[in-house]
């Protein structure tokens, strides 16, 4: 049942310096980074990592700078070559490759997007874009038949003939996105891609991998130093510290569960807004079925001291809304909730980030209805659990839930 | 002390060397010398063929198409000048030996220094070399040369080969190495050869700096006209060389100005072809 991890890789370890074989032994006695630069003067560069990618995924390797994950990175098409470990491609293991081999897993299989763009500034767009495919022996019209798709693809139609300092950093980030794509590799390894961009152009360029990806699934490694970037885009992510994976986990473990001290100041200052969702801070919701009449539930309003109520039906899609008042002229006359229900509530699903429902919450009269997909209604809103939540109040935050809990939900 | 270290006899032991050079490798040299000698006869030659006038037009022309038009107002009347104090014969000559001296510079040159950019060991021979080429005073190269290669135009161009031939193959390895180092590595990591990222992206990156090298060069090579007419080269070398002899002033200064001349229209033409290029795009 499980596939193949798309790449893997085991007690990768890289030390830079003369003297390897004494530090990897120092290394093995569990000696720090420190004392083995101390008595051998070789670094560490990085320090026996092991983890597993699956085919589609963002993997996201986040570390501050020295932590060594570009280094990591880089021995993943072997720029460096690793001083110990083993590296499996598609189940292949490439540090035992020949030059030849390596060659054909970097024109196929893998291709590298860098923190400062590397275009070739004597080259036009469009001959950045081939260049890949130029050094695979491609014919022209082919290959720039495929580099104008693939620039079409991030948005750059247009400014093939242009040179690369003619444009900005976001547009040439592009061309360097667009020349790896041009490859159709399976594998695409991001450097600080995005590092050197202004924060909103870094943020339109995250909302545009994210969409490109969700159409090619690619799988994709992206190295970053900002927290904020590896949560809005990892399916999971890979903590690094001193040369070492600290922690491997969703966003949403490594948050709420960090495994150490290292991990929880990492993200101690994590602007929760833009983690918690809707899901997180949710409360039950306590709805009238709408067969059940405006009665039974005054009834229930009165019980739980609320002056409004959210009504479903027997799936427990939502319908509306009706207020306590107008259930009570409603019962007078003897009529049914269908005539005092308000249709137009506010809604929203469960995966809304909490830095989006801000404006909701706010203007809302009512707790505002959280739903899934068949609008079905899951929970409510509540102002003061929203702020609290913000405030870093954990009581107030629901464990995630896994998915078998969602399934569950879905059938109550 | 003297008794316990005598005197190394390296002057000695150079003079037996170049001997020995000289009679086992004498028709190496021979060929060197007719090959020589044959480029700079075609090349006087073919300057001397067009008449003055019009080779000054033309070289305006191409100041004017590689650099700009200044340049070429500057080539024009320079030019009219030396053939107007009558030093055009004189000035076609050194011309000549410039040309071959730095042909041969890039021809030798490029090569090496593209072979020491890749491979640190060939780098850490050739490095200490040119450092010797350029500093050792040149008229010393010249004893051997009249060894090797007689007396006349021949020993001149060798001289100034070697003294212009290491900024050529210096700024060809500078310039190699200051290609950034990601642009190299985004270049391995599409999978290109060796030769593949050589070719399409650290020669034309480099380029700027080689056309510098070559520059220096050339400049370097009109520097050693007037040490190549002490061995015989002629040109307009010889006749400052002549007017020092003779202690004539006013026919050295007349002399002067015209190397002055050519090595200023040199010097713009070869500046503005690397730069012109850049901005064109």
């Amino acid at each position: 049942m499980e596939s193949m991890a798309k790449l893997k890789i085991e007690n990768v370890t890289k030390i830079f310096g003369k003297n390897t074989k004494k530090a990897i032994q120092l290394l093995n006695n569990g000696e720090s980074k420190k004392d083995i630069l101390k008595k051998t003067g070789a670094t560490v560069g990085v320090n026996k990592a092991s983890f597993e990618v699956n085919p589609g995924e963002i993997f996201v390797i986040m570390g501050l700078s020295g932590s060594g994950k570009s280094t990591l990175v880089r021995m993943f098409n072997r720029l460096i070559d690793p001083t110990i470990g083993k590296i499996y491609i598609d189940g292949k293991d490439i540090v035992s490759m020949s030059k030849e081999e390596l060659r054909k897993v970097r024109r196929e299989k893998i291709s590298m997007v860098f923190q400062k763009f590397a275009l070739l500034p004597h080259r036009t767009i469009l001959e950045n874009a081939e260049f890949g495919l130029e050094i695979q022996g491609v014919d022209k019209t082919a290959r720039k038949e495929r580099a104008l798709e693939s620039l079409k693809l991030v948005g750059l139609s247009g400014y093939e003939n242009q040179y690369p300092d003619q444009l900005s950093g976001g547009m040439q980030q592009r061309v360097g996105l667009a020349r790896a794509l041009a490859n159709d590799p399976d594998i695409l390894l991001m450097d600080e891609a995005f590092s050197a961009l202004d924060p909103l152009i870094r943020k339109d360029m995250q909302d545009e991998l994210l969409d490109l990806q969700s159409n090619m699934e690619k799988t994709i490694i992206f190295i970053t130093h900002d927290l904020d970037e590896a949560l809005r885009i990892g399916d999971r992510i890979a903590l690094m510290k001193d040369g070492s994976i600290v922690q491997v986990g969703t966003p949403e473990e490594i948050l709420m569960n960090p495994s150490n001290d290292y991990v929880e100041r990492f993200v101690e200052d994590v602007d929760l807004s833009k983690v918690l969702t809707a899901n997180h801070i949710m409360k039950r919701a306590e709805a009238v079925t709408i067969e059940k009449g405006p009665r039974v539930a005054l009834q229930m309003m009165k019980k739980l001291g609320i002056s409004s109520i959210y009504v479903v039906n027997k799936r427990r899609e939502l319908l509306g809304a009706i207020t306590a008042d107008d259930a009570r002229v409603a019962a007078e006359k003897n009529e049914g909730i269908e005539t005092i229900l308000q249709k137009d509530v506010i809604t929203v699903t469960g995966d809304t980030l909490l830095s989006d429902l801000f404006d909701k919450v706010s203007t809302a009269i009512i707790p505002v209805a959280v739903i899934d997909e068949q609008n079905r209604l899951k929970g409510i809103l509540v102002r003061g659990a929203v702020i609290g939540a913000l405030a870093g109040n954990n009581e107030l935050i629901n464990t995630p839930p896994t998915e078998e809990a969602v399934l569950v939900g879905g059938n109550v | 002390m003297n008794n316990l270290f005598p005197k190394l006899p390296v002057a000695d032991w150079i003079d037996s060397f170049v001997d020995w050079l000289t009679t086992t490798f004498e028709v190496l040299f021979d060929g060197v010398t007719a090959v020589l000698e044959f480029v700079v006869n075609v090349l006087v030659a073919f300057f001397g063929f067009i008449p003055p006038i019009l080779l000054i037009i033309l070289l305006a022309l191409l100041a004017w198409k590689l650099a700009n038009k200044k340049i070429a107002l500057f080539t024009l009347i320079g030019l009219l000048l030396v053939d107007n104090l009558g030093y055009w014969e004189p000035m076609i000559d050194t011309l000549a030996l410039v040309l071959s001296s730095v042909f041969i510079s890039i021809v030798i040159g490029i090569p090496l220094g593209i072979w020491a950019s890749q491979n640190s060991t060939v780098r850490n021979i050739v490095i200490p070399i040119l450092d010797f080429m350029q500093t050792m005073p040149a008229f010393v190269y010249l004893i051997p040369a009249i060894f090797f290669f007689s007396i006349g135009v021949v020993p001149g161009v060798v001289a100034s080969v070697i003294f212009a031939m290491p900024p050529t193959i210096r700024l060809t390895i500078l310039g190699i190495q200051q290609v950034p180092s990601d642009i190299t590595e985004a270049t391995e990591s599409f999978g290109s050869t060796t030769s593949q990222k050589l070719i399409k992206v650290q020669l034309p990156l480099a380029m700027p700096t080689i056309l510098a090298g070559i520059n220096q060069s050339i400049m370097l090579a009109l520097s050693m006209v007037v040490i190549a007419a002490m061995v015989g080269a002629p040109g307009l070398g010889a006749d400052v060389y002549r007017a020092v002899t003779q202690i004539q002033i006013g026919r050295g200064f007349e002399a002067g100005i015209s190397i002055v001349v050519l090595a200023i229209i040199l010097d713009r033409i070869t500046q503005n072809v690397g730069t012109k290029k850049k901005g064109a795009k």
